[in-house]
């Protein structure tokens, strides 16, 4: 298994939480989308950290780029924290146009990111990493209970 | 070699709008000229009508809004540089619509001369698109079959683009060139070697991304255009060899996987994950239902000759290519990417992220859906306008209203985007 198999299976699983939050919250369900929308919170959060904590120091570590792709991404990291956190609010105060909203951003938002590391980052994180332990140190954060 | 690879290179926004913002006038247009002209123009495709009415989507809606779409989509989506992106677009864009105007003035009053006159214009803009736009997608890094597709329908515009000028200057100076052959070979790399692949590479990326559906399988993204290539120059055989009993052996698969595509958009669609549907997944739809009553009817007039006599047959096709697929496709896209692109430039902006509006508040969702059932209902009185001539004014009538209420929720937006642009300049 590569380095960044488990991000890559990681984001299917968050898309998957993204469509349960957003469909519960658009049909006014909102016991449902408060539940789901914990859990794609907690989900995003973790794969955020794991990114910013482990994958992207030993990326820039390992190849001296400090100030090129991972620092795209952390931006956009920050972005997407926005939007949950505009998400949350719209939960809170159970208006399903503001939500639908920062949700429809936050869609592209996180499938343009997710493709930008799937198909460019992941792969020359793989290259530079492939003989380190931070694989095994992601699978174990991102343990999907 | 990855670093060269270009990250963050959204062009300015001004480059995709000033195409999308006249895009839809030019439908406007066309309903219009419908409207007018009445019951004369369907009788069949080489009324003067129907020659113009054609280009008007084909350059003045598709293409405008195609170009304008590229600029944005080859840096996001696959990576490449665009060469001076802006100074691009302020030349193609103006010079395409002038050239587009001379071109549909020189059909619809028979002008050959505005035919010619057209030409250069159309070479100016159009080669320098396609050289400056294949340069970013060979040179990219990237790799996938949304950029090979991209690569083959670069290619197919470039095709169509030269096999319209020669028919136009054929016809103004009376060439010696099989006119009727060559049109047909023209039309099919307009429709299928550059919209359609361009539509199939484009699907391949923005279908799961925007719908969360599970990414088209590989064996068709592998082969549905190089085969789509392949048939295209078969059919272009024509030219040199008479196909005339082997036609039905190149129509027939074309017509195949043609609804291969569709069918599988529209399955993928029905299993997605994702369980909302907006304009934007709506427009899809129709798009894919219109392609494959597309290939039915199509399959039906090259089995049953004598349906396939009557000249309105091609009209029909036509029409179902053109309002159904195409303009669908199109005015779907401009809805998810313009909303999203007033909230990508807001934020950049620099204030609080959390002062910049979400995509809803830049389109009223009513105003989108309420545009599609008028376009759904636009093309289904043109598509019975056909057999029924009494409807084609006011077929006409309902694609200009269609069309000017999608133009009027595109410059609503820009309106919106440049308020709240100038809120958050004050705030900060
Ligand atoms: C790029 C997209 C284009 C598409 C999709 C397209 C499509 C078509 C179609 C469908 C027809 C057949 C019309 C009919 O049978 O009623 C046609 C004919 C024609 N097109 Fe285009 N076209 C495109 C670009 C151009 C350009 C750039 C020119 C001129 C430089 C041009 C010039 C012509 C001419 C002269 C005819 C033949 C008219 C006749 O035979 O009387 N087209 N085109």
């Amino acid at each position: 298994m590569s380095v960044t198999a488990p991000l890559f299976q990681h984001h299917k699983h968050c898309d998957e939480l993204f469509a349960q939050a957003e469909d519960a919250c658009a049909g006014g369900d909102w016991a449902t989308g408060e539940k789901a929308f914990a859990l794609l919170l907690d989900q995003l959060e973790t794969h955020f950290t794991s990114e910013e904590e482990l994958l992207f120091p030993a990326f820039e570590t390992a190849t001296g780029m400090t100030s090129g792709p991972t620092e795209v991404m952390r931006g956009e990291h920050r972005q997407m924290r926005d939007l949950l956190g505009q998400m949350k609010d719209a939960l809170a105060s159970k208006d399903s146009d503001a939500f639908g909203g920062a949700a429809d951003t936050l869609l592209i938002l996180m499938q343009q990111h997710n493709m930008k590391e799937e198909n460019i980052l992941y792969p020359m994180c793989d290259n530079a990493l492939g003989s380190s332990d931070v694989g095994a140190s992601l699978v174990e954060r991102l343990k999907v209970s | 070699m990855h670093a060269s690879l270009s990250f963050d290179q959204a062009p300015p926004i001004s480059v995709p709008y000033r195409f999308f913002l006249v895009a839809p006038w030019f439908g406007v247009m066309a309903g219009i000229l419908l409207a007018w002209s009445g019951s004369d123009a369907f009788v069949s495709r080489w009324t003067p009508e129907a020659l113009a009415l054609t280009h008007l989507i084909a350059l003045g809606f598709m293409l405008q809004a195609m170009c304008g779409a590229l600029f944005q989509f080859i840096p996001v989506a696959v990576g490449g540089n665009v060469w001076r992106p802006k100074l691009v677009a302020n030349t193609v864009q103006p010079l395409l619509l002038l050239a587009t105007l001379l071109l549909v003035a020189g059909f619809l009053f028979s002008r050959p001369g505005l035919l010619s006159a057209a030409v250069p214009f159309f070479l100016l803009a159009l080669g320098g698109f396609v050289m400056v736009v294949a340069l970013a997608l060979w040179r990219t890094p990237a790799t996938g079959m949304t950029l090979w597709a991209m690569r083959m329908a670069i290619g197919g515009l470039a095709v169509t683009v030269l096999l319209g000028s020669l028919l136009a200057e054929a016809l103004a100076y009376g060439l010696a060139v099989p006119i009727v052959e060559l049109t047909n070979v023209h039309l099919v790399w307009g429709l299928g070697g550059w919209a359609l692949m361009l539509l199939a590479g484009v699907s391949y990326h923005v279908v799961p991304m925007f719908q969360l559906t599970k990414p088209y399988p590989l064996w068709f993204t592998r082969w549905f255009g190089p085969l789509l290539l392949l048939l295209l120059l078969a059919w272009s055989l024509r030219l040199f060899l008479d196909l005339s009993r082997w036609s039905m052996l190149v129509t027939l698969p074309l017509l195949a996987i043609l609804s291969v595509y569709a069918g599988l958009t529209l399955w993928l669609q029905y299993t997605r994950r994702r369980k909302i549907h907006d304009a934007t997944s709506l427009y899809f739809r129709v798009a894919m239902v219109s392609m494959l009553i597309l290939a039915i009817s199509g399959a039906a007039f090259v089995l049953w000759p004598a349906l396939g006599a009557d000249p309105r047959s091609v009209v029909w096709l036509g029409i179902l290519a053109f309002a159904g697929v195409f303009v669908s496709a199109i005015s779907g896209m401009m809805y998810k990417i313009v909303p999203f692109l007033n909230w990508l430039h807001l934020q950049r902006l620099g204030g609080p992220i959390s002062a910049v509006p979400n995509m809803k508040k830049m389109i009223p969702a009513e105003a989108m859906t309420g545009q599609l059932r008028l376009h759904v209902l636009a093309v289904v009185l043109l598509l019975a306008a056909v057999w029924q001539p009494g409807l084609t004014r006011l077929a006409g009538l309902t694609l200009a209203a269609s069309c000017a209420w999608l133009g009027w929720n595109l410059v609503g937006s820009v309106r919106r985007y440049q308020g709240f642009r100038d809120q958050i300049r004050a705030a900060a």
